[in-house]
């Protein structure tokens, strides 16, 4: 009421402070988000200052974990955080592009909305979720009827036989891989899906037209055309998996050492920290927890980094066609 | 040159494969839905909502768990979505153009996908070891940081949905740009908005790692936010790992019920989204 009867001129001048105050807003809460990316860097490296000193390069190279000697290496969690998520890729990446072929050549119209949303519902599924189900259902059924099989007919394959040696624990690497391609799935489903869809039509149009048979349009015209997208994608779903923590914490048996093994109990990084944090003792072990934390910060950063840069670069393509 | 009749195979063999990995994705979702239904839905009685997580082996609900979870959930978003729904409207107001919203852009679709344990540990030192202990305030604050990429990525897509010409139209009229955005461009955005806010809430619904180092738990009934707070993933965690069968059951309930909350929320914002007709948001 009152603000109509004012003279026009001091309206005038509280709307633009009004103004200065609403833009100095925005302008903080984007800058936070760049404070907060600086801040996860700075709390990491200020914590794993004392175990990165003390241990020097040896901390990546050196595969011990012991917290009574205090000596801490993070080459086993490394090695298991790499490990379960190649096997992550290896078998989410081909699932991922058989459904996104299905959802964009072969399904029936009405049907690709709904099949799409179940997918991506995977997606929303807890982390948590995942870990007890994989605990409780998915590892006692590789225990009793795949892992058997398994180390029947691979163990004495000449040259990678032992990836599959030793007694079927049910829980391990192989198994954190598993429950880890069942999470990512949905997400690279969706990015190949929304680059296949992005198929410019007159391309597959002539390639029809000279008589490809439909799966010739999509491997030969649709993935070399949507390949930057593709990987992008993977990499995204990498990522993802990288840094998956209480599923992996669930199934993977937390033991800190390095086996030739699939089959066999391992660790990863999140799994370390989320087990050993609360009940580290000692300022060392808690700083070397950290550091793990840190490397994880970094090697996620740099693959979602790089997959953000591919997908970013695919967006300008499409908005300058 | 192959003959037709083998790339004819080929095409159907290939496309058929298609339709296999289609029938895996959706039995992967079956089957975790079937097992949280028959291990959950036994135990799903009105204890579980009004008595305290018992002792082992001692009759118990999930009461002051769930209170945990709503109370951090809660003021996780509501902390989370207002910074992030300003940081989108400068990326989509003021900012459009520069340099730094590229640099924003870029850095929040990272924090999009980084790993949630890591901002447990920066929550860790930002909150926790100052004060001196674990508390429910380190656990919202470490929700809200997840929520706020959500919210600027999902509110940066919808303000941009809004026609320039909406803008022209108000500054014609002589308003300045922030009353544009809170009359014009918000209001014109509310669902897209909304279902960004309900995107972000049914993603930390169920975040556990974050909570492990800032929240912890608590067994007994807490409301004050100072102090260790129970919350289902934690006490889904710690049960299902537990020998005790009554705690493992229970667990199961809570599966359950945050599984049935976070997809209900998924689909709900779906539909908000369509009823009102707004385009999906980009990849995530």
């Amino acid at each position: 009421m009152s603000a109509v009867t004012l003279p026009f001129k001091r309206q005038l001048r509280r709307e633009a402070r009004a103004e200065q105050v609403f833009r100095a807003l925005t302008v903080c809460s984007a800058a936070l988000v760049l404070i907060v990316l600086a801040g996860v860097l700075g709390a990491l490296v200020h914590g794993a200052w004392p175990a990165l000193s003390t241990f020097k390069f040896g901390f990546l190279t050196r595969e011990v974990w012991n917290p009574v000697t205090i000596q801490f290496g993070a080459l086993a969690a490394l090695y298991g955080t790499v490990i379960t998520s190649l096997i992550a890729m290896v078998i989410a990446v081909p699932l991922a592009f058989g459904i996104a072929v299905f959802l964009t050549e072969t399904c029936p119209l009405w049907l690709r909305g709904p099949i799409a949303t179940c997918i991506e519902l995977l997606a929303a599924v807890p982390s948590i979720v995942f870990g007890i189900w994989g605990l409780f259902v998915l590892a006692p059924l590789l225990q009793h009827h795949v892992q058997p099989w398994v180390i029947d007919h691979f163990e004495d394959l000449p040259g990678i036989g032992h990836l599959f040696r030793g007694p079927p624990y049910g829980i391990g690497l192989a198994t954190a891989g598993f429950v880890l391609a069942i999470m990512v799935l949905p997400f690279i489903t969706s990015v190949m899906r929304e680059v296949f869809l992005s198929t410019p039509r007159s391309l597959k149009e002539a390639a029809y037209g000279i008589g490809a048979t439909q799966w010739e349009v999509i491997w030969d015209v649709v993935l070399p055309n949507s390949r930057a997208g593709v990987i992008g994608g993977i990499m995204l779903g990498l990522g993802r998996a990288l840094g998956e923590t209480m599923a992996v914490t669930f199934v993977v048996g937390n033991a800190h050492r390095i086996s030739s093994s699939l089959l066999a109990p391992g660790t990863t990084i999140s799994a370390s920290i989320a087990n050993e944090f609360t009940e580290a003792l000692g300022p060392l072990y808690t700083s070397s927890l950290v550091a793990l934390g840190l490397l994880l910060f970094i090697l996620t950063f740099i693959i979602i980094a790089a997959a953000r840069l591919l997908l970013a670069r695919l967006e300008q393509r499409g908005a300058s066609v | 040159m192959r003959s037709l009749a083998r790339r004819k195979l080929a095409a159907r063999l290939a496309l058929g494969a298609s339709g296999v990995a289609t029938f895996i994705g959706l039995a992967f979702l079956a089957a975790i839905l079937w097992t949280l239904f028959s291990r959950g839905l036994g135990g799903l009685s009105w204890h579980v909502f009004t008595e305290m997580t018992p002792a082992p082996g001692s009759e118990g609900g999930l009461l002051n768990a769930i209170y945990g979870s709503v109370v951090m959930t809660l003021l996780g978003v509501l902390i989370g979505a207002p910074i992030g729904i300003l940081a989108a409207t400068y990326l989509s107001e003021y900012g459009r153009r520069a340099r730094l919203s590229v640099v924003i852009r870029f850095i929040n679709d990272v924090l999009l996908s980084a790993p949630s344990i890591v901002i447990g540990l920066f929550v860790y030192t930002l909150v926790v070891l100052p004060m001196g202990h674990f508390s429910a305030m380190a656990g919202a604050i470490s929700l809200a940081i997840i929520v706020i990429p959500v919210a600027v990525r999902t509110g940066e897509d919808m303000l941009r949905l809004v026609p320039q010409s909406m803008r022209h139209g108000s500054a014609g009229l002589g308003a300045q740009p922030w009353r544009t955005i809170t009359s014009i461009v918000y209001p014109a955005a509310r669902s897209g908005l909304l279902t960004g806010v309900l995107l972000a809430l049914a993603r930390v619904s169920g975040e556990t790692a974050p909570l492990l180092f800032t929240a912890l738990n608590n067994q007994f009934w807490n409301a004050r936010l100072s102090q260790p707070m129970a919350n289902l993933p934690y006490v889904i965690f710690q049960y299902a790992t537990s020998p005790y069968p009554n705690w493992q059951s229970l667990a199961w309930v809570g599966a359950l019920l945050i599984t049935l909350f976070v997809l209900f929320l998924s689909i709900f914002a779906r539909l908000v989204s369509r009823l009102f007709g707004q385009r999906e948001s980009r990849v995530e």
